[in-house]
């Protein structure tokens, strides 16, 4: 017997289709959760595969997916499956490590990391996508970003609560008081991933739930899975403080940019409505999450100043090599997507 | 109410904002950021045009979006 949600398929919390394989890792794990496969990867061929490749990348996503909305026609239960757990647990070593890695060699204090990530360059170095949009973005450009955001931002600050639990004092009420305002300060209509769904039916997209995971190259699908990874382990609390940091820091100039973008193509009002209410929301937030939510957590624990240079410098990482994946392409004038979206 | 040199004043919100025109601004968030440096282009909220700028890398830096120019000029024709 499984069990299934009973919501129609047309409703908007309906879950999205499972999406096709991208390797014989997912494969195995994709037909596990549809029922109609019981064998799952090895650990072993799990340790060998590309830490950010499109098939390690979906495997996570997939199963980390599972804790959010779930997919149509995939049995609840399996959200705390042990086999499925186990094959998660191989995976997220594998991306872990490429994190630790990429992150840089530490020895950085968490004061110097987020001063760095306060230093708005002056210009556009060449790798910076809210730069190029800004600048010379085409409307298919800005859709396209749109759509490989969308993963992330249809459960905007949904991974982020998971760390609540495991805060106290300031730094669990300035994430609270954040929280709140991301999810509309209790109104239904000014929810962060609303407005984005409104800024997606602006520019023509699907607005519905997961439905770009298909579309959404291997980079953008790991921006995500280090949220679900920071989010859903205690023991990384401290680097999702980091991660959460990051953006709330960095978000304001890039919103800014990206804002003035939408308006030079003409997107709609809704279009422009969500960067706007991130640059002067952002403003606040990264007030908060400097002062009240770091400050907190570093008196209460100093032994996390380490996770939280790891969760801004992994998040860096990670917006590099997604931003350098979108440049090369749109530079050659090619979609950076790996499915064509609709005119 | 938070007054910090380098940043925004922190109100606890609701706050209304009167400007020299007479005009009033309100936001309901939690806590808002009234900007002190003027230099913000969402005033009399804060955008964080108050932080310091770092020069772009050499290779392809070009003046921002406020016609600022890196400090190290060596702007290169575009690709």
């Amino acid at each position: 017997m499984t069990t299934q949600a009973t919501t129609p398929r047309d409703s908007p919390a309906a879950p999205p289709a499972l999406p096709p394989a991208r390797g014989p890792l997912s494969e195995d794990v994709l037909a596990a959760l549809a029922g109609s496969g019981t064998r799952l990867p090895a650990a072993d061929a799990v340790r060998r595969s590309d830490p950010y490749g499109d098939d390690l990348q979906l495997l996570l996503y997939v199963l980390y997916e599972l804790h959010y909305r779930g997919f149509a026609g995939v049995d609840e239960r399996l959200e705390w499956d042990p086999a499925l757990l186990g094959v998660r647990a191989a995976a997220e070593d594998v991306f872990l490590d490429a994190l630790r890695r990429g992150a840089g060699q530490g020895g950085k204090n968490v004061a110097e990391a987020v001063d760095e990530l306060q230093l708005e360059p002056v210009g556009d170095d060449g790798h910076s996508v809210s730069h190029h949009l800004r600048r010379e973005g085409e409307l298919w450009q800005l859709r396209e970003y749109a759509a490989v955001r969308s993963l992330y931002h249809l459960k905007e600050a949904d991974p982020h609560l998971w760390v609540v639990p495991r805060l106290r004092g300031r730094a669990k009420a300035g994430m609270v008081a954040v929280e709140f305002d991301e999810f509309g300060a209790g109104r239904a209509e000014n929810v962060h991933a609303q407005l984005f769904a409104d800024l997606m039916t602006d520019l023509g997209l699907d607005a519905r739930y997961g439905r770009y995971l298909e579309a959404a190259p291997a980079q953008a699908l790991a921006v995500v899975n280090m949220m679900s990874l920071f989010g859903l382990h205690r023991r990384l609390r401290g680097a999702l403080v980091g991660h959460f940091a990051t953006v709330e820091i960095t978000s304001p100039p890039g919103s800014r940019r990206l804002a003035e973008a939408l308006r030079r193509v003409g997107a709609g009002p809704a279009a422009q409505r969500f960067y706007d209410e991130h640059v002067e929301a952002d403003a606040v937030h990264e007030q908060v999450v400097r002062h009240e939510v770091i400050g907190g957590l570093l008196e209460d624990e100093p032994g996390l100043a380490a996770d939280i240079v790891l969760g801004i410098e992994a998040t860096g990482h990670l917006e590099d090599l997604l931003g350098d994946h979108l440049l090369a392409a749109w530079r050659e004038g090619r979609s950076a997507l790996r499915t064509p979206l609709k005119p | 109410m938070v007054v910090n040199r380098e940043g925004p004043i922190l109100v606890e919100g609701p706050v209304e904002v009167v400007g020299d025109d007479g005009t009033t601004t309100r936001s309901d968030r939690f806590v808002v950021a009234i900007c002190t440096c003027r230099r913000s282009r969402a005033y009399p909220w804060c955008d964080t045009s108050h932080r310091r700028r770092k020069p772009a890398g050499p290779a392809e830096s070009r003046p921002d979006d406020d016609g600022r120019q890196p400090e190290k000029s060596e702007e290169e024709p575009r690709p």
